[in-house]
């Protein structure tokens, strides 16, 4: 009846854990460290399940705000706690250590222009960037059809790179511009880059063969819930609703004013 | 009385069920953006047993799928709330919407043509003037009853986000529109201009946190409103306190309880449908676990509070993955006030009397609905021992989910939409 996925059942750590599966505690002290483990693990597959939510999206039909909004909100509170816990910067950390295998999707994140992305890659790596930018690294931007308001941003990475073969795309267009540059200028930039991942979804034709080996198992949290205000879940929120604004909000009044269909055209030409 | 169920058509997915004041019509809108009304049989001495049964009066389409080029996304059909307007003539009227726009329909019978035309033959050919001899006066003749429908208003692009509610006033000349993060206000005469009277977009959608899920006018005090949010809050606003209505006159939120905090709080918070009583002192709200019951004067917590389906509050990491969480309930009140209606899951829907405290839990399908047959109260265990009639929590169906149902006006008989079919039960003891 319910569709296959998580075999843990969420529970607040006052809720029996016996509904989730664990192994009955020996000791006190035991049960303590496996009773905030098993939360910890509860609460980082209701991260991932979130992330996915959030990401596809997209369908022929505007997404449902408040669907989105609520997941967004969701996200958020787990960050938060995550935060408080001090395990989100240990996880974050292990992200950046773990190794990437050369078939998975590199990075999520929303570049500015070309030139901007470029120009950050010879800077302090920063937790959205592409992993392994360097020379031949080439990003465009691409606007969703249609959409004022959002952009969407196809990394090809450079042949020389061994690991990192596929194209990484981002599904959630992000507000961009030249606040969004200084935004990256920000502390979370310690971070080396990492293999951050994301679940895909292409609505363009073209591009599905690119990702049709994309394990979509792993997720940038990062891009997603890193600290910077601009950089929260709201922008996917942005993205996903895809409504034409009446009226623009402050950062995309900072958006390049590039043509919409040059930027369709670039991304069918795959230049 | 049920839909045509021999094909189960996506596009027939009931969205929405409406009574009129009188009763006697019974509207649905389906996924397909079609209205189908039904109108209560007439009591006839010759056929007694007639009595109670809904027969379907018109059908028509009003709304069309449109696609949206600048944003290369597509517009549903579906209709996704239907609202009647008083009755001031032979003619009936109602407002129908989709996510963008909102047509005022009107829906008037003909049971008579004239006949006998001077200038043309019978069949419509035109007759040759200077072959007329002689004047006569068209009769008009009885002829089979037609009703049509026709649209009269088309209340169009007002609406950036997906429209959720519309509510005629009791002015019965404006009406309001809620999507996700205005309302606007419309007089039912005019289509090119509507006034914005609650506007929550923030100035950075970043910042977005809350949206508006429902909107209600007061049924008798024409300057009053309400709108629910997904942060399970209510305001409620007065129009002559100021042109935009953001600040709000009242504001009803219950305080949450610590004990039962988690991750899912919110979202089971979230308001799915706000409706006021009959008597315009009380208003009910549905969240996701439970219908609540709020005096106007009352703001900081609901006076009465009825679980729906409590025991779905273990499962709801497992109803956030399905995408059930999100499922948007409907509730209505029965014409006294006294009792409340609302829908849950594998076809069942919960009624409580609010001054018994008795609540029961009733299934719309086929199986246990024969025609003229009592329902039989189901009920859900809990517990580890199930009984002989009880249904295991684990058996529930989630894609057989009760969202639409409405109760006449005056008389006990219920609608209840059941996926692409319609149930119309009918209380025998009256």
């Amino acid at each position: 009846m319910f569709t296959k996925g998580t075999k843990r059942k969420f529970s607040d750590p006052g809720e029996e854990p016996a509904s989730s599966g664990d192994p009955g505690p020996a000791a006190p002290s035991a049960a303590a460290r496996t009773l905030s483990s098993s939360y910890s693990l509860q609460r980082q597959s209701l991260l991932d399940m979130s992330l996915i939510k959030l990401q596809l999206c997209h369908m022929l039909v505007e997404p449902n705000l408040c669907r989105s909004v609520l997941i967004a909100n969701t996200v958020r509170q787990i960050q938060e706690e995550m935060t408080q816990d001090g395990t989100w910067h240990i996880m974050t950390q292990a992200l950046a250590a773990a190794q990437c295998p050369a078939d998975r999707l590199v990075a999520t994140e929303v570049l500015c222009r070309q030139t901007d992305a470029a120009a950050q890659a010879g800077q302090s790596p920063k937790p959205f960037s592409v992993v392994g930018l360097q020379e031949g690294y080439h990003s465009e931007e691409v606007v969703m059809e249609g959409d004022v308001e959002t952009e969407v941003t196809m990394s090809s990475l450079s042949p020389l790179s061994p690991q990192l073969s596929s194209a990484s795309y981002l599904t959630g267009p992000f507000e961009v511009g030249p606040c969004w540059e200084e935004e990256d200028e920000e502390e979370d930039h310690s971070e080396s880059s990492e293999p951050s991942l994301m679940s895909e979804h292409s609505r363009h034709p073209a591009l599905e063969e690119l990702f049709s080996d994309v394990d979509p198992s792993y997720y940038d949290l990062d891009t997603v819930l890193t600290g910077t205000p601009k950089m929260g879940p709201y922008d996917l929120l942005e993205s996903l609703s895809s409504h034409g604004p009446t009226a623009l909000s402050s950062s995309s009044s900072c958006r390049s004013d590039l043509n919409e269909l040059d930027h369709i055209m670039e991304i069918i030409v795959g230049s | 009385v049920k839909y045509p169920d021999c094909l189960c058509f996506a596009a027939d997915i009931i969205s929405t069920v409406e009574f009129n004041y009188s009763g006697e019509l019974l509207a649905t809108g389906d996924k397909g953006g079609r209205v189908v009304i039904f109108q209560h049989e007439q009591e006839s001495k010759n056929r007694p047993h007639l009595r109670g049964e809904y027969n379907v009066y018109s059908t028509f389409q009003s709304h069309e799928p449109e696609f949206d080029y600048l944003k290369s996304l597509e517009i549903e059909e579906k209709i996704n709330k239907i609202r009647w307007l008083p009755q001031q003539n032979a003619a009936h009227f109602l407002l129908s919407t989709n996510d963008k726009t909102i047509k005022l329909w009107k829906i008037s019978e003909r049971d008579k043509r004239a006949e006998g035309y001077n200038l043309k033959d019978e069949d419509g050919r035109l007759r040759d003037p200077f072959r007329i001899t002689s004047l006569r006066v068209p009769v008009l003749m009885p002829m089979d009853l037609m009703v049509e429908a026709s649209p009269r208003r088309i209340f169009a692009n007002a609406h950036t986000y997906h429209i959720n509610s519309i509510s005629v006033n009791s002015d019965h000349e404006t009406y309001l529109s809620a999507d996700d993060l205005r309302i606007n206000l419309w007089h039912l005469e005019i289509t090119d201009r509507s006034f914005n009277i609650v506007d929550i977009k923030p100035a950075n959608m970043e910042e977005l946190t809350e949206v508006i899920t429902a909107a209600e006018c007061h049924p008798h005090q024409c300057n009053v409103f309400v709108y629910s949010s997904s942060k399970g809050t209510i305001r409620l606003c007065d129009m002559r306190a100021a042109a935009l209505c953001d600040r709000h006159s009242k504001f009803f939120e219950e305080p949450e309880d610590p004990s039962s905090r988690s991750f899912f709080s919110e979202i089971i918070s979230s308001i799915s449908d706000v409706k006021f009583s009959h008597s315009g002192r009380y208003m009910m709200t549905r969240d996701y676990l439970s219908v609540k019951v709020w005096d106007l004067n009352m703001e900081n917590r609901p006076v009465e509070t009825y679980q729906v389906h409590e025991y779905l509050r273990s499962k709801l990491c497992s109803l956030y993955e399905n995408d059930c969480i999100f499922d948007k309930f409907e509730c209505c009140w029965n014409g006294s006030d006294s009792a409340i209606m609302t829908g849950s899951y594998n076809n069942f829907f919960r009624m409580f009397d609010r001054n018994t405290r008795r609540d029961i839990t009733l299934e719309a399908s086929r199986e246990s609905s024969k025609p003229r047959a009592t329902l039989k109260p189901r009920k859900v265990s809990t517990g580890g021992k199930r009984k002989k009639d009880e249904i295991s929590v684990d058996s529930l169906d989630f894609n057989k989910k009760i969202l639409h149902t409405a109760w006449h006006p005056k008389e006990n008989v219920i609608a209840v939409a059941a996926t692409n079919n319609l149930y119309i039960f009918q209380d025998k003891i009256n």
